[in-house]
């Protein structure tokens, strides 16, 4: 796994991005020049306390949101300027989303929101294998509200990885969980990571998460304190919670 | 802590304006309309008691042939008989300056002490005819202003056959002539019909009439049993050619008037209940959903140690506001749209005053109906929230749980797409605010079909009066009955080319302890130019032996066809005759019975004679042959279909073309409030969801299908359901518009169908496309990161 890293290709690359929100007369800077790159088929885990910036880096990569100042780029396309459009046709087609709260559309059935993506996807697997994937197969019939919130939330990674994503972007995948399910949930990322080879990034609060991981980047206050490689990964079930 | 509370309910207002505004106006429409209708039905038959009163309108009218003065104490003497009055009244041609067409007038003698007798007329411009003069008269105000003849004008008149110039006096206004209408014709008309006073003595000079009357007015008591001292009138008027007494329902100007009020009372009764009903349902439903959404902020608060009582106030309060503009905006509006219909009906009716009624009763009712939709709506969600434990009122609602149950299978089967699953699935999972928007929709496409629907009743009065029914170009009414050989003499008049005869006769049709006072109208055979209609059958061939009755009468007389019917002839002969009744018919207009006229004549046992001629003319002769009717002094009526029928569409186009616009716009405001609101409701319940669509890289227009697509398939299913509404009210507004005097026929065309669920699903269209623009304005990162 370590080899196959390091002759990867940058999947994102960040240059000197500044995210400024302005609220009436009151500027947070969220990023203060941020630079970083991503590599294909690494799982990096960002930690920091809240309002490091974590989501607002996650949601500039993703893109959901835009650069104040500062250049990204996802593989030779330069995200900084893209429209509306664009990004909608980026997210469609490169990148899968975890949310801490599964965002699940509760009228469809678990294959039927795995489905939601594959119908508007280029290449994507069908739903059952996906749902597979993530150890779902038996109840994918299921209504979200009729799943435990462990099992909703590896409906979402399947629905974020049918496409076969690029990249697979998760926030706060676990927050919600407990220590049982959160495990199966790490489980499953894991191994669409091993399998498909999708660049995983992932924010957490829980720092002995950072163990999964490839790399582990430490934001604080909107800059990038600490960006080094975990040497020795473990399994999502040696985690402790 | 209470003064925070208010300025939270102020600023909550604000941020919900939008639906706040949407709420008030659908609540506001619903009572506008009541308001208005009730208000003007209201303002118009108070206006009508006051006019009578004030100008003593007689109960009861009987027209004879001639009746000495002496003879009318008689008629006084009847028990409950308060007052009597007698003048005299005949029908003349008039030849105004810069009028090519013959009017007709109806002269009325006026005494000297009119102001003691009944149907007192009012003097509006000018002054009364100066009792010495013989010259001198005065006219109705419309038939003197259409004219421009103003005190001092002259014309002529053909009076008892002598051609007389007449001067004008002065303008006058009655009680009688509310509405005017020429004998013979189907509409007023100012131009061609006019009233003329002259005093007494030059009337009965005119007409050979000195000592004697042909025209009585009687005033009854309070209490009086009118048929009875009809009965005794009629004994006594019999000697002197009476023809019947009669009531207020068969005076003309009364009974179009009352036929008008009625109608306006229908259209009162039946559509505001529905507007407001709807309004009421909406807004319980928004209101609930609108506080339900505040479940955190209610859990909060409690938590903060609010009481619950304090809490339910303030929500009520928020609901209060909003319902209290609602009623504001309609009772406002109501009393704005009250004023113009009421200046629309002042223009068609000749009222001397106004008395406007604020039909307080209805603004009191539909506000009370407004405020309790408006509370109940905002009770019943409150109540929900704060019976909560307030942790459980903070932390997010459970999500909606989705069940597969039959009809879900079978969508499933269907193989959809998966936003099209996410509609089918949200309308079945809340069936209750599917129906009510269903409803809401369905509601606006029945109101519109019933505002259509009246065109196409229309056309078929107009197609069949005047495109099949009527297809001469002229109608003469004959000064006095003439033997048919008169139809030759007519065939020379000028640009005649075929003649058709007519023979109205007033009679009494008998049927048991049942009667009903009308004409019968003989047809003759040959040019077929004014024919028997029916609403459904076209023309009907009249049997050479029986009555064709129009069905009102016949209902009334519990006649069918089959049965016979006694005719009491209210003029000479004066007999009695039993005809059998060969058909019934719907006929648009009117209430008189028809019969070919050799089965009339042979039951009569008397020659042929006639007393309308119809003429299909030339129309480059048309200015001939209305020069020559001017001077012809057998003619006393003459009607030119053409301009009739201008008239018609004329007076549609004042009346009722503005009641419809009023009710399209109504119903297009519902549409859009149900469905605006309903799709607010939806936006900001799945603004989570949609967001997160956005996130999974669907489009905007893939994300807004799911928004507008639901609203739309409701709309689009409501509208089948709406024509059956339609199609109900429909029937139900023919059966309470129609009066003796105009009966609508029930026809709906596919137009009306297709155009009342064009308008409807393009209000839809339009609201949802309104609230859609909103999706693109919803932050993905904050709509995500929020939990309701």
């Amino acid at each position: 796994m370590a080899n196959a890293r390091d002759i990867a290709e940058p999947v994102f690359r960040l240059v000197d991005v500044t995210r400024v929100f302005r609220t009436g007369k009151v500027a947070v800077h969220a990023l203060r020049g941020v630079t970083l790159s991503l590599n294909e088929g690494e799982v990096v885990v960002l930690l920091g306390a809240s309002g490091s910036g974590k989501s607002t880096l996650l949601n500039i990569l993703g893109g959901l949101d835009l650069p104040t100042d500062g250049q990204v780029f996802f593989r030779d396309r330069n995200l900084t300027r893209a429209s509306d459009g664009d990004l909608t046709r980026f997210r469609r087609e490169h990148v899968g989303f975890v949310f801490q709260f599964y965002n699940l559309v509760p009228s469809l059935t678990a294959r039927e929101n795995v489905a939601l993506v594959t119908e508007i996807a280029r290449n994507p697997m069908t739903p059952e294998e996906a749902l597979d994937m993530v150890g779902l197969g038996p109840r994918m019939d299921h209504f979200p509200s009729e799943l435990s919130g462990g099992e909703q939330q590896r409906v979402a990674i399947a629905r974020a990885i049918a496409k076969r994503p690029e990249v697979l972007l998760c926030d706060e995948p676990t927050g919600a969980l407990d220590s049982k399910t959160g495990v199966q949930v790490l489980e499953a990322l894991c191994a669409v990571n091993r399998n498909l080879g999708t660049a995983t990034v992932l924010i957490t609060h829980n720092a002995d998460i950072q163990r999964i991981a490839h790399r582990v980047v430490v934001l604080a206050d909107g800059r990038i304190t600490r960006d080094e490689v975990n040497p020795d990964r473990v399994a999502p079930s040696q985690v402790s919670w | 802590m209470v003064r925070v509370l208010d300025r939270k309910l102020l600023r909550d207002l604000r941020q919900i304006w939008a639906q706040t505004l949407a709420i008030a106006l659908v609540l506001g429409c619903g009572i506008m309309v009541m308001v208005a209708a009730y208000g003007t039905q209201r303002s118009l038959v108070e206006t009508q008691a006051a006019y009578y009163d004030r100008h003593r309108f007689a109960d009861l009218f009987v027209a004879a042939t001639r009746v000495p003065v002496t003879r009318l104490a008689e008629l006084a003497d009847i028990d409950h008989v308060a007052q009597v009055d007698g003048r005299i009244s005949f029908h003349a041609v008039l030849d105004i300056d810069g009028m090519q067409a013959p009017a007709v007038g109806q002269v009325l003698s006026l005494a000297a002490d009119a102001g003691q007798g009944l149907n007192v007329p009012l003097l509006r411009h000018g002054r009364l005819p100066d009792p010495d003069r013989l010259d001198e008269v005065a006219l109705n105000e419309s038939f003197a202003q259409a004219h421009d003849l103003v005190p001092g004008s002259r014309f002529r008149a053909v009076l008892n056959g002598q051609l007389r110039e007449l001067q004008v006096t002065g303008w006058l206004l009655s009680p009688e002539f509310i509405y005017t209408m020429a004998p013979g014709t189907i509409m007023p008309d100012d131009r061609r019909f006019g009233l003329i006073w002259m005093n007494e003595a030059a009337a009965a000079a005119a007409m050979d009439m000195q000592g004697a009357v042909n025209d009585i007015a009687l005033r009854l008591m309070r209490g009086a049993d009118a048929r009875a001292v009809i009965a005794q009138v009629d004994s006594v008027l019999d000697p002197f050619g009476g023809t019947g007494a009669h009531g207020r329902d068969r005076q003309t100007s009364h009974a179009f008037l009352d036929s008008e009020l009625t109608q306006l009372d229908a259209l009162a009764r039946f559509l505001p209940p529905v507007f407001l009903v709807v309004a009421a349902f909406l807004v319980n439903m928004v209101l609930g959903r609108l506080i339900a959404m505040e479940r955190a902020q209610i859990g909060l608060m409690r938590a903060l140690g609010y009481r619950r009582a304090e809490i339910g106030l303030h929500y009520l309060k928020l609901a209060g506001m909003i319902g209290l503009l609602g009623v504001g905006l309609g009772w406002g509006g109501g009393l704005l749209l009250r004023e113009g219909m009421l200046l629309l009906y002042v223009e068609f009716f000749r009222f001397p005053f106004l008395i406007r009624d604020p039909a307080l009763g209805a603004m009191g009712l539909s506000g009370a109906l407004a405020l309790a939709a408006v509370l109940a709506g905002a009770a019943r969600a409150v109540a929900a929230a704060i019976r909560l434990p307030p942790a459980e009122a903070m932390s997010p609602p459970a999500p909606p749980s989705f069940g597969r149950g039959r009809i879900d299978r079978a969508i499933a089967a269907l193989r959809l797409r998966q936003t099209s699953m996410m509609i089918l699935r949200s309308v079945l999972r809340w069936p209750g605010r599917a129906a009510i928007t269903l409803l809401g929709v369905s509601t606006s496409v029945g109101v519109l079909v019933a505002s259509y629907f009246l065109f196409d009743a229309i056309d078929v009065v107009r197609d069949r009066v005047f495109q099949q029914g009527n297809r001469q170009h002229v109608t003469l009414t004959l000064a006095r009955d003439a033997p048919d050989s008169v139809l030759l003499d007519a065939l020379t008049l000028p640009g005649v080319t075929s003649v058709q005869g007519g023979y109205a006769l007033p009679v009494r049709l008998v049927n048991g302890h049942r009667s009903r006072q009308t004409a019968v109208i003989a047809q003759f055979e040959g040019a077929e130019l004014a024919q028997v209609m029916d609403d459904e059958q076209g023309v009907i061939t009249l049997s050479d032996r029986g009555l064709v009755l129009p069905e009102l009468v016949a209902r009334h007389l519990r006649i069918s066809a089959g049965d016979s019917v006694q005719l009491d002839l209210l003029v000479p002969p004066r007999d009695t005759l039993t005809l059998p009744v060969t058909a019934i018919i719907r006929q648009g207009m009117g209430s008189e019975a028809h019969i070919a006229a050799p089965a009339l004549f042979a039951a009569m046992r008397v020659a042929p004679r006639v007393n309308q001629i119809h003429l299909r003319i030339d129309p480059q002769q048309m200015p001939a042959l209305q020069a020559r009717i001017k001077s012809l002094p057998t003619v006393a009526g003459f009607a030119d279909w053409e301009e009739l029928r201008a008239q018609f569409d004329a007076s549609l186009q004042e009346g009722m073309l503005t009641m419809v616009m009023i009710y399209t716009l109504i119903g297009v405001l519902i549409a859009i409030g149900v469905v605006y609101n309903a799709a607010r409701i939806q936006l900001s319940e799945r603004s989570h969801e949609l967001a997160s669509l956005r996130v999974l890289g669907f489009t905007r227009a893939e994300v807004g299908f799911v928004l507008i697509g639901e609203m739309m398939l409701l709309t689009l299913l409501a509208v089948p359901l709406g024509w059956v509404m339609g199609y109900a009210f429909a029937q139900g507004m023919v059966d309470a518009i129609s009066t003796d005097v105009v009966q609508l026929p029930f026809v709906i065309s596919r137009r009306t169908y297709a155009l009342a669920a064009l308008v409807v699903v393009g209000a839809s269209l339009a609201a949802v496309l309104l609230v859609r623009r909103r999706l693109d304005r919803v932050d993905l990162v904050s709509a995500l990161k929020a939990r309701d």
